[in-house]
């Protein structure tokens, strides 16, 4: 658009415009998103005969299934909140350094996630065994042994470790783009540090927030990887249960009726990133 | 049941044939051997991979192969045709629910002589549990499920599935993560048949795992090797083909039978109905069954083999008597092999085994 407007006298691009463009993108989202979706909507609101049925959606009342719904969601929120807290301070010695600083300590964020995902939790479990790593070090010290591997404390860490890039990437974006001229005017006005961050910094990177919140809730709300390997297979959460009607039960009815519930708390969580997203872009400018 | 089928095929072939569109925009037939190819689908690490080239340079068929981690993770695949495969190896009671659901194509014998000339007659026998006629399957491995244990970490004599719920062994306990190995466990100790569908017996059963579940470290599957191998816990549910691999690596492993009898299973070779390549899905079979081949697969996956020649061909006396490997199974009581329980018997099952871990 600037181009055209910059040289009045050029004429139109030879190559397809825009919408031509998009057509290998729809091919593969009609594949990939579309097909995949419907099918889980018709097994899950079917049932073995093929006829309608809410059954597989609303056996997410059932004690397993919500106390698997509840857990998950509490570890989720749990690791977002750890993510956040560790994430954002980080974010903001990232902004404030020089090109060839911070993209050296961006690579060291990055770098771990050539890595498989797999790979890398199963690492945590070696790390975390009663004769792992972690503990072979601390016996060495006299140190008393870490047991959590098989807990709770064992996923969240596992969700915090794999899923903190997602929540410092956005929030560093957010951060860079603060003006330093609204930090200095803040500072001019006679704002101390900490009223600088609270009414000033924070809210501006409110966006990053938000979307970094999604970027880690999401995955770890869904995750069954995680939970398995660092879990031990004792602590089910929905993505566990959803998991095991696929593989072990078969019954893929509800598996895809369980996901549907998940995808609305999904859909629930990105309305309110899309409403603060707004918010937020009006004020950053 | 069949407008499901239909459907589930339509999407699935929808889908793949987008997938095979875009991704490689050409015809879908890869890279094959001078004489073809087979599609072999099989157990993780459950044959030596020798073997396989081996067969590829001997008979000029490409082979392609891919594995699973359990019959539950296999039997979709194949229902859905998603995915057309030459040779699967199920054991005993997939293979009858893959009969039933009219999956396997019978097998020509004329065209497999290793296999009629070498797998012992016993094992035929004990086939016939699923496969009464003996038209499907070719017996591959076997063995039985019992409990591996360290002999520093367990004092007393292991004789019993009761030491899993002995609290001295809090946290140090591997279990199956199975619903039917689990369930056998529990159902055993109970005095039930493993194959029960008694719903008292079976929520006596889901009581007593219930029961168990804080003292166990870990519900795993293949991960009780390695874990057992590296001291991590002191007990452990293993099928008996990983015991003799895990002595070999930490030699204070011991595995015993319980006295209340357990499972003995058989994982045969079958040939799915919708195979492209049935012709190549025998000669890969048969030759599996050659006593040289089957020798090296025995020796590399120590499970079991139903095959008197390989047997015969173990130079090592050790093994070739173990009672591992070959135990003389009119010994212990209560020995039961799987069957296939029917839809409601496996959601029956699931329902309680989803109890079990979620509590």
């Amino acid at each position: 658009m600037n181009k055209s407007s910059k040289k009045t006298a050029v004429p139109r691009t030879p190559w397809p415009t825009g919408r031509y463009m998009a057509a290998p993108y729809l091919l593969w989202s009609a594949a990939f998103i579309l097909i995949p979706l419907a099918m889980i909507f018709y097994y899950g609101l079917t049932d073995k005969s093929g006829a309608f049925t809410l059954e597989n959606v609303l056996s997410i009342g059932t004690p397993q299934h919500a106390k698997a719904l509840l857990i998950a969601l509490l570890l989720s929120l749990v690791s977002t909140l750890i993510c956040l807290l560790l994430a954002y301070p980080l974010a903001m010695i990232l902004a404030r350094r020089g090109i060839s600083q911070h993209s050296f300590i961006v690579l060291l964020f990055i770098l771990p996630m050539w890595m498989n995902f797999l790979l890398r939790t199963l690492a945590w479990q070696t790390l975390l065994e009663k004769t792992g790593v972690i503990n072979s070090v601390l016996s060495f010290l006299g140190l008393p042994a870490l047991n959590i591997i098989n807990t709770p404390a064992a996923i969240i860490l596992g969700m915090v470790y794999n899923f903190l890039p997602f929540m410092v990437l956005p929030l560093y974006n957010a951060l860079t783009k603060i003006d330093g001229n609204v930090v200095n005017a803040a500072h001019d006005l006679g704002a101390n540090g900490v009223q600088t961050f609270f009414r000033v910094i924070f809210p501006l990177s409110l966006p990053g927030v938000i979307s970094g919140i999604t970027m880690v809730f999401v995955p770890a709300l869904t995750t069954f990887v995680i939970s398995n390997l660092l879990g031990g297979s004792k602590i089910l959460l929905i993505g566990n249960v959803i998991e095991q009607e696929f593989t072990q039960a078969s019954n893929w009815h509800l598996g895809s009726g369980l996901s549907i519930v998940l995808m609305a708390f999904i859909l629930v969580n990105m309305l309110l990133t899309a409403i603060f997203d707004k918010n937020g872009e009006g004020t950053s400018l | 049941m069949k407008k499901k089928m239909m459907i589930r095929t339509l999407g699935c072939l929808l889908t793949m044939s987008c997938a095979a569109a875009l991704l490689t925009g050409c015809s879908a037939k890869t890279a094959s051997g001078e004489n073809g190819q087979v599609v072999v689908y099989n157990w993780g690490e459950y044959i030596d991979p020798e073997t396989i080239e081996m067969f590829e340079e001997e008979t000029g068929i490409q082979v392609v192969y891919d594995e699973y981690e359990t019959n539950e993770i296999m039997y979709p695949k194949v229902e859905t045709g998603a995915s057309a495969y030459d040779v699967i190896c199920p054991s005993d009671y997939m293979i009858s629910k893959m009969i039933g659901n009219n999956l396997l194509a019978e097998l020509n014998f004329d065209n497999m002589p290793n296999a009629k000339a070498n797998i012992g007659a016993q094992y035929w026998e004990q086939s016939q549990g699923f496969d009464p006629e003996n038209k499907y399957s070719v017996p591959y491995c076997w063995g039985t499920v019992g409990i591996l244990y360290n002999k520093t970490m367990v004092e007393e004599p292991v004789d019993s599935w009761s030491i899993l719920w002995d609290e001295k062994y809090t946290d140090n306990i591997l279990m199956q993560d199975s619903v039917r190995d689990a369930f056998m466990v529990a159902l055993k100790l109970n005095g039930n048949s493993m194959n029960s569908l008694d719903e008292g017996e079976l929520a006596a059963a889901r009581d007593l795992l219930i029961r168990q579940k804080p003292l166990v470290q870990a519900y795993v599957i293949d991960q009780v090797r390695d874990k057992m191998i590296g001291g991590e816990a002191a007990l452990g549910v293993i099928y008996s083909g990983e015991a003799i691999f895990t002595q070999r690596e930490n030699a204070d492993l011991e595995y015993v039978i319980p006295k209340e009898g357990t499972n003995v299973w058989i994982d045969s070779w079958v040939i799915p109905k919708n195979a492209p390549n049935p012709e190549n899905a025998e000669k890969f079979i048969d030759f599996m069954c050659r006593g040289d081949i089957a020798l090296k697969n025995f020796e590399y996956i120590t499970y079991s083999t139903p095959n008197e020649a390989a047997r015969e061909l173990i130079e090592d006396e050790d093994l070739k008597n173990s009672q591992i490997a070959f135990p003389d199974l009119s010994q212990y009581a209560n020995l039961e092999t799987f069957t296939y329980l029917g839809e409601d018997g496996d959601a029956l099952y699931n329902e309680m085994w989803k109890e079990v871990k979620s509590n």
